[in-house]
């Protein structure tokens, strides 16, 4: 089987500090791969290098078979077939939720104003927020925004979905609400890299569980194999702290 | 002080035979406002691109626009006009110097550049600001949505940047109907030459000014209360910070 997205011998240097040393990972389609370690391990680099938003040295990353560092690549093109979600979820605030969803697929696809908003109104209904559609995001909770967010990627029909921490920024009651968004998601087949802390989720959906420290891929284990018997020390020292609550 | 008050001065007939002093003050005033209005619109136009080149990630761009606000913002709105006027029509080849120099209202369009152009140096650095002052998520939503360059500027940086902008571009805006006054060196019979006009050859300086300054009031307080209006309207629902914030001038 082909990898949707397949990372090799990826290096990244800010200035003189490398920040990514010789990663490498291959991501199936329909496959859920979560990436986890401590802050500052390179984890969101590594997912912005994924469709270019981040340039790097040294390596080469293919997404769909498309080579995202070559310089003849259209990566505009390329970025709109894969969907990331942020942290802080930067939806446009001067756009009302449903131009939010709309406007990428009229200016980016091409779409018409009817197929956009069809599409828009749909997946708005699918995150459960049909009723906030002419509403702007500041009137919405953080855990109603993201979800919006993942419905805005959804809207372009992305080949596969990158999320950045998706749910850092929530308060807990509004944690839940996001990643059972994402299940969904997994459940229905989409390629996805999950970085986030969110162990639970990890256990439940992600077929595989990357975990990074310092600008290394340390592991890239079967999700049961990493939780019950992490190979590495870095690994199982980091479980420790956070599965301890 | 012996002065001699004479407040219907402004209902005799002025040195040009035709018109009231009255009058002349309002043919003033008009050249103010259509200097201004093309000078601002210039302003905004220079102003946003060169506010734009200075936040792309291309060198090249950057230094570009820096050198622009350098050389508009550093030298005198005085030195500029003249430069504008007396001295860019020797420079050029005799026949467009020429031309130049035997335009009807040259001093007008001179000003009109010459105020535009030093006021989009201070609107670029404004824009400039704004857009650094967004969060770099917005950047790279827009770019991850698979976006161009210049459609995240245009869909989503910009006109989030215009409305953070509103209250300090309410300032230029008054800036620039301020120092349209100085485009009466180079003879635009604008409100304030009209002024000084009327006073030469009446002797009525307290009365020329009083009116003026009147009128200066006047014009920006109602610039000023339209700006405030298209604020309200441009106000983001739910969204911190754009509920009618104080104006400087």
């Amino acid at each position: 089987m082909s990898a949707m997205i397949d990372i090799a011998g990826l290096s990244k240097w800010y200035g003189a500090t490398q920040v990514l040393k010789d990663c490498s990972a291959a991501i199936a389609t329909a496959e859920v791969v979560v990436v986890c370690g401590p802050s500052g391990s390179g984890k969101s680099t590594l997912l912005k290098c994924v469709n270019g938003l981040e340039p790097f040295q040294q390596g080469r990353i293919s997404v769909d078979g498309v080579s995202v560092g070559d310089p003849k690549t259209n990566l505009p093109r390329l970025r709109a077939r894969i969907g990331m979600v942020f942290q802080h979820f930067e939806l446009f605030p001067h756009l009302s939720v449903r131009r939010n969803l709309t406007l990428p697929q009229i200016k980016v696809l091409r779409r018409s104003a009817d197929e956009a908003n069809a599409k828009a109104l749909r997946l708005l209904e699918r995150v459960g927020l049909s009723a906030y559609a002419d509403k702007f995001p500041g009137e919405l909770s953080g855990g109603q925004q993201q979800r919006v967010a993942i419905a805005r990627s959804l809207a372009m029909d992305p080949i596969a979905m990158l999320f950045d921490e998706p749910t850092s920024a929530l308060d807990p009651e509004m944690i839940q609400e996001v990643l059972d968004v994402m299940v969904g998601l997994a459940r229905d087949g989409m390629t996805m890299i999950v970085v986030t802390h969110e162990m639970g989720f990890a256990r439940k959906v992600a077929h595989r569980v990357v975990f990074m420290d310092k600008g290394e891929i340390v592991e890239n284990a079967p999700t049961a194999d990493f939780f019950e018997n992490p190979g590495s020390e870095r690994a199982r020292l980091f479980l420790s702290k956070i599965l301890q609550h | 002080m012996n002065y001699h008050w004479n407040w219907s001065i402004f209902w005799e007939l002025s040195p040009d035979g035709t018109h009231t002093y009255f009058a002349t003050l309002m043919l003033g005033t008009a050249w103010t406002l259509i200097t201004s209005a093309c000078a601002f619109t210039i302003a905004l136009v220079f102003g946003s691109i060169v506010g734009v080149l200075r936040t792309t990630p291309y060198s090249w761009a950057m230094r570009l626009g820096s050198l622009y606000v350098d050389v508009f913002r550093n030298v005198p709105l005085l030195v500029q006009m003249f430069l504008w006027y007396f001295v860019l029509p020797e420079l050029l080849p005799q026949a467009l110097g020429d031309w130049l120099k035997q335009l009807s209202d040259a001093s007008f369009y001179t000003a009109v550049v010459a105020l535009g152009l030093y006021m989009s140096a201070r609107i670029a650095e404004q824009i400039r600001a704004g857009i650094l002052s967004l969060p770099r998520g917005q950047r790279l939503a827009s770019l991850a949505l698979g976006m161009t360059l210049p459609q995240a500027y245009a869909y989503v940086l910009l006109p989030m940047t215009y409305r953070i902008l509103l209250p300090p571009l309410t300032s230029e805006l008054l800036n620039t109907i301020k120092n349209s006054a100085v485009a009466l060196t180079i003879g635009l019979m604008e409100l304030t030459a009209r002024a000084r006009a009327m006073q030469e050859f009446s002797f009525q300086v307290f009365e020329a000014f009083t009116a003026a300054t009147i009128i200066y009031i006047v014009i920006n307080m109602l610039v000023t209360f339209a700006m405030r209006m298209v604020e309200r309207r441009l106000t983001i629902p739910g969204y911190l910070g754009f509920k009618a914030p104080a104006v400087g001038h």
